[in-house]
């Protein structure tokens, strides 16, 4: 698809009009909001990938000297050794905090490519071939939609928990699985939503007429011009897998220890909220940065890629 | 329109089928029974008990005497763990701290939401949009959770207005109310505030601005009317997240709530306990979303549902 493009590009007269993506992109570059949510959610990758090398100490090792001389309780916050604290294991908070956003940028790619991996099948067969394939994929969707999402998660999650696949990667497997099988519909509904709108359009008429393969049609015409509201909707998504993660974790079902989600982290900081808040303060602000990030770079993109969308939510 | 509010009501019926048998059979299709504890009991103890519920027979011939069961006696079965008490006086217990708590969270987010929307709105690009906005990004970036928690820390350990956890009269509803309707209420206001921005632009509002009619009469009666209309659509995720979201909540503040009882059976694998809890909330689901349909028509006459 790459190379094709680029020599299609070669043997082109006269240098290609600005096409619409580098103009959405110039929409997404002047939007401030998006810019910043770009920021942050860059920022947090780079954290979560250099995190290991960045983290002060393993985000499952213990100060047991640290903590002894502290009582057994917490260290506070800027302690020597622990600039966020630790809690009251002696673990470093930093070091995991970072742990947590590794987690939390897994999720947010890994289930945004199961919700592509069955959505966009799903919704491109009922779309193209319509009739009763269309029928019975509608109906299927309707049941998981009428399915409250948090309740489906919490089942899967108990239920394989203690299964090979549960304990996969300390439970993180069990949490892609979980979430990406509960949030595909929204995405498999917008797929077959375009297909059905692109393929009466005229311009796909007219390279059915001149004998355009199928194959050509799906790669040259509906692709491009269907895929801004998926990329809209996936990253939109990824704001709620984050969230359903941390609750999964908060509420102890999720992934499992000594992992440190930001929604273990705060699970196991309530306890000492009274005295230490800042093992409760720094995750939530981790959780709600990364909302806040990828929220603001959804809308800008929504913005970008739909004008027509702009200012709708 | 009654024809097609009777073929909504009966899709609920075939949506509570698959969720009961996904629920159903999800549980049973793993290791670890209701029985597992941390010492394991002795096989015929075990056994016993299994015939005693009836957990010896083939799976489907258990769920068809668990539907059977609510269907004709409406009786949701015996909880494994609570064996005195039936599921039904279970959720009958706790059904009215979690109902409170959900419509006064759902009251407080359309207070606090329509109005916050709406004043950004008017004041566009200056102060009172940038506090609206401001205040509406803070609720959909925390977590109901982690507001429960910093309401407790600020409000009833620093400040010791409100009690920390309990149901039990007005001061002990506030803190999980605020807690519940925090993400709610920054919904409602986005979705308000974007409908509103979009109704400015509109001829009719031009027209009633030229007509000479009072700028709060254009703005309660032509703006906030049609401005509302699509807002109403997010309602019914919004009472999901409620339903579903209520049961944090309960756990956090110790409200006595059926909420509670879900979590637990999870954990414990009362199968009875949890197939009921889902049922009850997939159809609470259900039927809201119908309701805010039914709602959505009665506001906007344009729409005929057919």
């Amino acid at each position: 698809m790459a190379t094709n493009s680029v020599s299609r590009a070669a043997t082109l007269p006269k240098k290609a009009p600005m096409g619409p993506w580098r103009e959405a992109f110039g929409r997404l570059a002047r939007n401030r909001l998006a810019i910043v949510g770009l920021g942050i959610v860059g920022t947090l990758f780079v954290l979560a990938i250099i995190g290991p090398i960045l983290a002060p100490f393993p985000y499952a090792s213990q100060d047991i000297d640290a903590i002894r001389a502290n009582g057994n309780q917490p260290l506070p916050v800027g302690s020597p050794d622990h600039l966020l604290g630790t809690d009251q294991l002696g673990r470093d908070l930093f070091s995991r905090l970072l742990d947590g956003a590794q987690i939390s940028m897994t999720v947010a790619i890994v289930v945004q490519l199961v919700v592509l991996g069955i959505g966009v099948p799903v919704g491109a067969i009922a779309g193209w071939f319509g009739g009763r394939w269309d029928t019975y994929l509608m109906r299927v969707i309707d049941v998981i939609y009428a399915f409250p999402d948090l309740l489906l998660i919490i089942l899967l999650s108990v239920a394989f928990r203690e299964t090979f696949f549960g304990q996969a990667l300390n439970g993180l497997f069990l949490v892609f699985f979980a979430i990406g099988l509960t949030s595909w519909v929204t995405v498999a509904r917008l797929v077959r939503g375009q297909l059905l709108s692109l393929r009466e359009t005229e311009f796909v008429e007219a390279a059915r007429a001149i004998g355009v393969s199928d194959r050509k049609i799906i790669l040259r015409h509906l692709i491009p011009n269907g895929l801004g509201p998926i990329i809209v909707a996936v990253t939109l998504g990824i704001p709620g897998a984050i969230l359903s993660e941390a609750t999964l974790a908060f509420i102890g079902v999720g992934i499992q220890p000594p992992r440190a989600s930001w929604g273990s982290l705060i699970a196991e900081g309530q306890k000492y909220v009274r005295g230490d808040s800042h093992l409760v303060i720094f995750p939530a602000i981790a959780i709600a940065l990364a909302l806040i990030g990828f929220t603001f770079l959804g809308d800008g993109l929504r913005d970008a890629l739909d004008p027509k969308l702009k200012g709708k939510q | 329109m009654a024809t097609y509010l009777i073929r909504r009501f009966l899709w609920i019926i075939p949506v509570l089928f698959v969720v009961s048998v996904i629920t159903f059979g999800l549980m049973h299709a793993v290791p670890g029974g209701p029985w597992a504890r941390e010492k394991a009991l002795p096989e015929a103890t075990v056994a016993r008990l299994n015939a005693k519920y009836g957990l010896d027979k083939p799976v489907h011939e258990q769920y068809i005497n668990w539907v059977g069961g609510i269907v004709t006696r409406f009786d949701f079965g015996p909880s494994y763990k609570y064996v005195e008490r039936s599921v039904g006086d279970i959720v009958a217990d706790g059904v009215w701290p979690t109902v409170q708590l959900g419509v006064m969270a759902f009251l407080l987010a359309i207070l606090i939401g329509i109005p916050l929307g709406v004043i950004g709105a008017l004041g566009h690009n200056r102060w009172p949009d940038y506090l609206s906005t401001a205040i509406s990004i803070v609720g959909i970036s925390t977590p109901s959770f982690v507001l429960a928690i910093l309401l407790v820390v600020v409000f009833s350990v620093t400040l010791g207005w409100f009690p920390t956890n309990g149901w039990k009269g007005p001061n002990t509803w506030v803190l999980p109310t605020i807690a519940l309707a925090g993400f709610p209420i920054s919904q409602i206001a986005r979705y308000t505030r974007a409908s509103m921005l979009e109704v400015t632009r509109r001829d009719y509002v031009r027209t009633a601005h030229s007509k000479g009619i009072r700028n709060t009469a254009v703005v309660t009666r032509h703006m906030i009317r049609n401005a509302l209309i699509p807002v109403v659509t997010i309602l019914g995720p919004i009472l999901a997240f409620l339903v579903t979201g209520s049961f944090i909540i309960e756990k956090i503040f110790s409200i006595p709530g059926i909420g509670k009882f879900y979590v637990q059976s999870i954990g414990q694998r009362d199968y009875g306990l949890l197939m009921a809890m889902t049922l009850i909330y997939a159809f609470a689901v259900a039927f809201l979303n119908l309701i805010v349909d039914i709602l959505y028509a009665y506001i906007d006459p344009r729409i005929r549902y057919s």
